[in-house]
């Protein structure tokens, strides 16, 4: 069976450059780059020519870049860590939103049970909240605001430049999770005023296992972490070289023809909403009339019960995903359609398809043919 | 049919060495075989333990062994509004349901089948022992080959609609054989203990999970001579026949729940294993189930088992105008009891069966 990958949300296939760029510094160049021989130097090179490229890649310096282990860690690292060097004696205040990615939200959770207050802003039915609900909810109190670039299940992107101005005359800091958006977007720290950025390399076809923090400098964080002095003493542990390597050429090769390949990826999602249209089955594509990453295609079926659509699209050769976590069979409805719809058919029915590297039209269209089918099959099957 | 590797089986996976063995064989036999795993209640213990995450974790490393696609299903909500409410009406009227006869009929031969046909499955199969012999047009159940496994009992709901496209590979099978297969594949589960006792409640105190979901009320046991022995913690913890847990020391033969009360809340108990007021020699059953699908119009001789795992009894069933049936016992049975199910046979063929609402006390002492 020729299967089909439109799952590029969850993770993403790593880009055979950036494997090839890898491949040395697990091999030949292995030394720790902590150690002062030869073999460490070689490794300590690796790290620093990729920590100055992803810094370039995004306008900031290379020291304000903080190697972590993914996405989660460096959304952690910004909420906890900032949180918990700046708290006062009394009170203290997070700004938040209902949609975010459960790497924020939890860590805002866990700030609550050491007696933070959390505010979580609720979204409009597109999943967006205006400056004015930031603005509103600011208390002199507040320490830090966290609200991402784009949102993972949906692909709705946030103002974030417009949030960051609210914070012009505030002392609050603001970390975006650009987790979902960086490579699938322009992003430059020097223009759209955020103080900390989270990002993860295998959602643009780098390795698992690493991400990284931006820093804006003079930001003082508590470290997650205990041991070494490893990345300025803001996270222990030996240097990932090779992880670095491969998602710094992958940052580079996903900011090549990025505008063209959005564009063919919007074309793929104009073609994929005609189809189904053409078909007759019930559907919404959710975000639609706002601004979404190009990429992310996320679409109710409220008719359809979501488990067997989506095992269905599997025994067919599409990957995909609901917006729901799903363990051993118990389906929580997604926190981030329920933000934007409550608890309903369109919330509890939502299927991401997500394009990346070697989505072709072809595919796209298929994936849509595998819908309706297994909607009819469906349909036909009750006793 | 057609060939089998067109031919799409969706497996209930338990988790089990019965369900493993049966994904596994159907595999050999070279058909589509997809595993699912059916979750259809939630409970995480005290110590954050869920029995059916390690049971679905159980599933992942078979399928992967045996190279099948597997996912999971979540039928908890059916399994509360049709099962499990159910199963907590019958207690409060002093029954003792049967759960399990509920949940092949209503949800892994319903709910599941239904997703199962969604995927575009040709059949069904589980681990049960029993099996299907198609007749032209017609599907009989047969007892599965290991008597002691056997369980026919548990499938007696189900209808023709839902055993035509059923397959039951270990109904041909002895238990033993199922484990030497299971042992030679090197399945994981090969080694795991069969679950017993009801599904949702596990290896856990019956007492305080149903204490959990209805309030229980302390009331007196008494003899059939209106003799105190005692107080019991709730009708609904006992169930006729019972011995353990009554906590009546003293001469003679041991004590045995015989009757209940309900009006007065009172335990009736009784010295002795064949204490007569524990025989009937007739039952009613209502909401009959003929697999056939033919409700039989005029009396006729068969056998039936009263609850799992008893011998036959020969009987004769005197069909009503509507799905209830009066059975006579040629001999009198000992605690034949409400809220259980008649299951009857024909030979090895499965006719069918019903709760038992009513029964006929044996003794010429009737109580009620």
């Amino acid at each position: 069976m020729n299967r089909i990958y439109l799952d590029h949300a969850a993770t993403s296939p790593v880009h055979p450059e950036a494997a090839e760029a890898m491949r040395p510094y697990l091999t030949e160049m292995f030394g720790n780059p902590s150690s002062t021989h030869h073999f460490g130097r070689q490794s300590r090179s690796g790290l620093d020519r990729s920590r100055r490229s992803i810094a370039a890649a995004i306008g900031a310096a290379p020291e304000d870049i903080v190697f972590t282990g993914g996405g989660t860690e460096a959304d952690n690292l910004a909420v906890l860590g900032y949180v918990r060097h700046h708290r006062p004696k009394e009170g203290g205040h997070v700004i938040t939103c209902q949609t975010e990615h459960h790497g924020v939200l939890y860590a805002c959770r866990q700030l609550e049970r050491e007696g933070i207050e959390v505010t979580y802003l609720p979204v409009d039915e597109y999943g967006r909240i205006t400056p004015l609900d930031l603005q509103e909810a600011l208390r002199t109190d507040t320490l830090l605001v966290t609200l991402m670039t784009a949102n993972n299940e949906t692909g709705v992107v946030h103002p974030v430049e417009e949030f960051a101005a609210v914070l012009n005359d505030h002392p609050a800091v603001f970390h975006t999770d650009a987790v979902q958006a960086l490579g699938k977007m322009d992003i430059n720290v020097q223009t759209n005023g955020v103080d900390m950025l989270a990002a993860s390399a295998h959602k643009f076809n780098g390795p698992n296992g690493i991400g990284f923090l931006y820093v804006r400098p003079g930001i003082q964080l508590d470290p997650l972490l205990f041991g070494g002095q490893q990345e300025r003493g803001r996270r222990a542990g030996t240097e990932n070289t090779a992880g670095a390597v491969g998602m710094s050429r992958a940052l580079e090769l996903s900011l090549e023809h990025l505008q063209e390949r959005q564009e063919n990826f919007t074309g793929m999602k104009q073609k994929m909403s005609e189809q189904l249209q053409a078909s007759g089955i019930t559907f919404h594509v959710n975000g639609s009339g706002t601004s979404v990453l190009p990429n992310v295609m996320n679409i109710s079926f409220p008719d359809a019960d979501v488990e067997q659509l989506l095992m269905n699209l599997d025994i067919e050769g599409i990957a995909v995903s609901s917006g729901s976590a799903c363990t051993a069979g118990s389906v929580e409805p997604s926190h981030v359609l329920t933000a934007m719809f409550g608890d309903t058919p369109r919330s509890r029915a939502a299927v991401r398809f997500s394009f990346g590297l070697g989505t072709e039209p072809a595919h796209v269209e298929k994936a849509a043919e595998a819908v309706v089918r297994v909607m009819d099959r469906m349909k036909a099957a009750k006793l | 049919m057609t060939a089998k590797q067109d031919t799409r089986v969706v497996v209930g996976m338990s988790g089990g060495v019965d369900s493993s063995v049966t994904a596994h064989l159907l595999k050999q036999e070279g058909y589509d075989v997809i595993g699912i795993f059916m979750k259809n209640w939630d409970e995480t213990d005290e110590n954050g333990f869920c029995s059916a995450t390690e049971d679905y974790e159980d599933v992942v490393r078979v399928c992967d062994q045996i190279g099948i696609p597997y996912y999971s299903v979540n039928f908890e909500q059916q399994y509360w509004d049709k099962v499990f409410t159910y199963f907590l009406d019958e207690y409060k009227k002093g029954r003792t349901p049967n759960p399990d006869v509920l949940c092949n009929k209503e949800i892994k031969f319903k709910a599941f089948l239904e997703h199962a046909f969604a995927l575009g499955a040709d059949y069904v199969a589980t681990g049960h022992y029993a099996r299907v012999r198609r007749n032209g047009g017609r599907t009989d159940m047969l007892r599965g080959v290991d008597d002691n496994k056997d369980q026919t009992y548990f499938l007696n709901a189900l209808s023709q609609e839902q055993l035509q496209r059923v397959l039951f590979p270990l109904g041909e099978m002895e238990k033993k054989e199922v484990r030497r297969i299971a042992e030679e594949a090197e399945l994981a589960t090969a080694g795991k203990k069969d679950s017993t006792g009801i599904c949702f409640i596990g290896e856990r105190n019956f007492k305080s999970f149903l204490s959990q979901y209805l309030p229980a009320q302390k009331g007196k046991m008494e003899t059939l001579d209106g003799e105190e022995k005692g107080s019991h913690d709730g009708l609904m913890y006992y169930t006729l026949g019972q011995r353990q847990g009554l906590g009546i020391g003293g001469p003679g033969e041991p004590w045995f729940v015989v009757d209940k009360d309900l009006e007065r809340n009172v335990l009736l108990v009784g010295q002795g294993y064949h204490h007569q007021q524990l025989y009937s020699d007739a039952l009613e059953a209502s909401q009959v189930n003929w697999i056939s699908g033919d409700r039989p119009e005029e009396p006729f001789r068969c056998s039936a088992k009263f609850r799992y795992r008893q011998q036959d009894e020969p009987v004769t069933v005197y069909p009503q105008k509507d799905d209830t049936v009066r059975v006579v016992f040629d001999e009198p049975a000992r605690a034949v009891t409400p809220g259980q199910f008649v299951v009857f046979y024909d030979d090895d063929v499965c006719l069918g069966g019903g709760t038992i609402e009513q029964i006929e006390k044996a003794a010429a002492v009737q109580t009620q």
